[in-house]
């Protein structure tokens, strides 16, 4: 693979440009592999890349309907942050967070990785002893976070309305959290995934597995069938469609998630905000655009179009808080298909299906938790074995009643 | 916006409403194994197609009743009263629907 450097930059520059190696190949389908990862999204990708990295498996095809990164990875408002409640929720997204800070030296590709600090705030007395609470459980699992007083908010974020419909009580920042480039992270981990002899194998849709005895043998696909010794199901938003496939239903409900942008403008706002109550997160990308999501839609769907109700709940809670977008114009809006699970946990791990493994549930926060979503899984799938880290993120936690209830932590509730 | 239609009050928006999920979900016998107890907690069909779901209409009688949708079109199918069995609807059938027909998006 050509490393991507300056002095690579430079030697292209001086040869106009033609001597640029793609970055990932288009193979010919194989008619096995050891390893079938079914989605090319930053899940797969990653795992795909660890599998061979760190275990030598490298005989892996990532099957993708679309186009590689083309999901909800494509689709995210690129919150990269680790402030979550529960040790093993902290200890799993702390994991990734902190592979995130050195992903781009890691994949030479830059993710653009900016950590401009996430701030979530209280309106009233109550979310403000709550969000101490939560602030307080993020330090004692040994991540940053500080409560802020309005006056610091205000100082932090000018363009923030503190009196205004929902006053703001204060709040608190974790100021290693930021944003980074989700195609960055797709496009590093599929180039990085190939240069290691992974087969990544795009416009080839799965549309069955064959299971014999309760174990998986392999897939078909709308480009001929592949046996394979192992299966991962990483294709967030369909996973009950596929796990259908293998006769199983899983406790996940398929929702809309919309996000928008504006028109650019001048740069106005350095820290990503976000509202839990009145469902809003906001954050300004590094061409201008005002970067806005919220809660999901209401009902199930599949549809990745998202209606005028969730949308008009976003867009009037970030005028109440920032009246000085009330005139921008929204760019761009568009949805994705996202895994709601009971307790906003991944499911992550073995399925009652030998052989067959399952990424998912990751609801509105998989984004994140990628590298360490990847490297885990490898572990489990290389191994049979769940990652310690994941471990309490099976599927089997639902029979034992061991839910780990991040709804607050997950930022906007549901 | 879906244009729901109400048994009692006629076709409203869907803001006026609350999602209650899938429909037909049958409590199993109390004495059922932990993995039942959790598969009728928690496991839904959550299909890519028609889906048999239930709504609240808060906005206005505040009674619940049942819609198959499809999950992709979003297209109402049919609005049947909480309490019926379970209906065959393919997308072909229409003549049961108790309104106009929901918005194409």
């Amino acid at each position: 693979m050509q490393r991507y450097s300056f002095l690579t930059l430079l030697g292209g520059a001086l040869t106009r440009h033609r001597r640029w190696e793609p970055a990932w190949r288009t193979p010919q389908p194989q008619r096995a592999y050891d390893v079938v990862i079914v989605g090319a999204g930053g899940h797969g990708l990653a795992t795909a890349y660890y599998l061979a990295k760190n275990y030598g498996v490298r005989n892996v095809a990532v099957l993708e309907k679309g186009h590689l990164g083309g999901g909800n990875t494509g689709r995210n408002t690129q919150v990269t942050r680790s402030n979550y409640y529960w040790p093993q929720s902290a200890a799993f997204f702390e994991h990734s967070l902190r592979k995130y800070e050195q992903l781009s030296r890691e994949l030479n590709f830059n993710v653009q990785l900016s950590q401009r600090g996430i701030l979530t705030l209280a309106h009233s007395h109550h979310e403000l002893e709550a969000l101490r609470r939560w602030a307080n459980a993020i330090q004692v699992n040994r991540i940053d976070s500080r409560v802020l007083s309005p006056a610091e908010i205000q100082q932090r974020v000018p363009l923030l309305r503190l009196d205004g419909r929902f006053p703001v009580h204060g709040g608190f920042i974790q100021a290693r959290g930021g944003t980074s480039r989700h195609d960055a992270v797709a496009w590093g981990y599929a180039r990085a995934a190939n240069r290691l002899g992974v087969h990544i194998l795009q416009q080839c849709e799965v549309t069955g597995l064959d299971v014999t005895e309760s174990a998986v043998r392999g897939v078909r696909t709308t480009r001929g069938p592949i046996a394979a010794g192992k299966v991962l199901l990483a294709v967030a938003g369909h996973s009950s469609v596929l796990a259908a496939m293998a006769g199983l239903r899983l406790p996940i409900v398929s929702m809309t998630l919309q996000a928008m942008v504006s028109e650019p403008m001048k740069p106005c706002l350095d820290t990503i905000v976000l509202s839990p109550i009145v469902h809003m997160y906001v954050s300004q990308s590094d061409r201008g655009e005002i970067v806005l999501g919220g809660g999901t839609d209401a009902y199930q769907s599949y549809s990745q179009r998202g209606g005028i109700p969730a949308l008009q709940d976003t867009v009037s809670a970030l005028v109440e808080l920032f009246p000085a977008f009330s005139r921008l114009r929204l760019m761009r809006q568009w949805g994705g298909i996202v895994d709601i699970t009971p307790d906003t946990t991944p499911i992550m791990g073995p399925t009652p299906i030998d052989n067959l493994y399952l990424t998912g549930g990751w609801g509105t926060g998989g984004y994140k938790a990628i590298p360490a979503g990847g490297e885990t899984m490898a572990y489990t799938v290389a191994t049979g074995r769940p990652h310690p880290l994941i471990a309490d993120f099976g599927l089997d936690r639902f029979s034992r009643g061991a839910l780990i209830d991040e709804g607050a932590a997950s930022g906007v509730a549901h | 916006m879906l244009q729901i239609s109400c048994p009692w009050c006629g076709v409203r928006d869907e803001d006026e409403f609350r999602y209650g999920g899938q429909s037909h979900v049958t409590r199993p016998a109390l004495n059922c194994s932990d993995a039942e107890w959790a598969d009728y907690l928690f496991s839904r069909d959550n299909p890519k197609g028609v889906h048999h779901e239930r709504w609240l209409h808060v906005s206005g009688c505040n009674r619940w009743f049942n819609v198959a949708r499809h999950t992709v079109t979003h297209e109402i199918l049919l609005v049947y009263r909480m309490g019926e069995r379970k209906p065959d609807v393919t997308t072909s059938q229409r003549s049961d629907y108790l309104g106009p027909r929901s918005e194409r998006e």
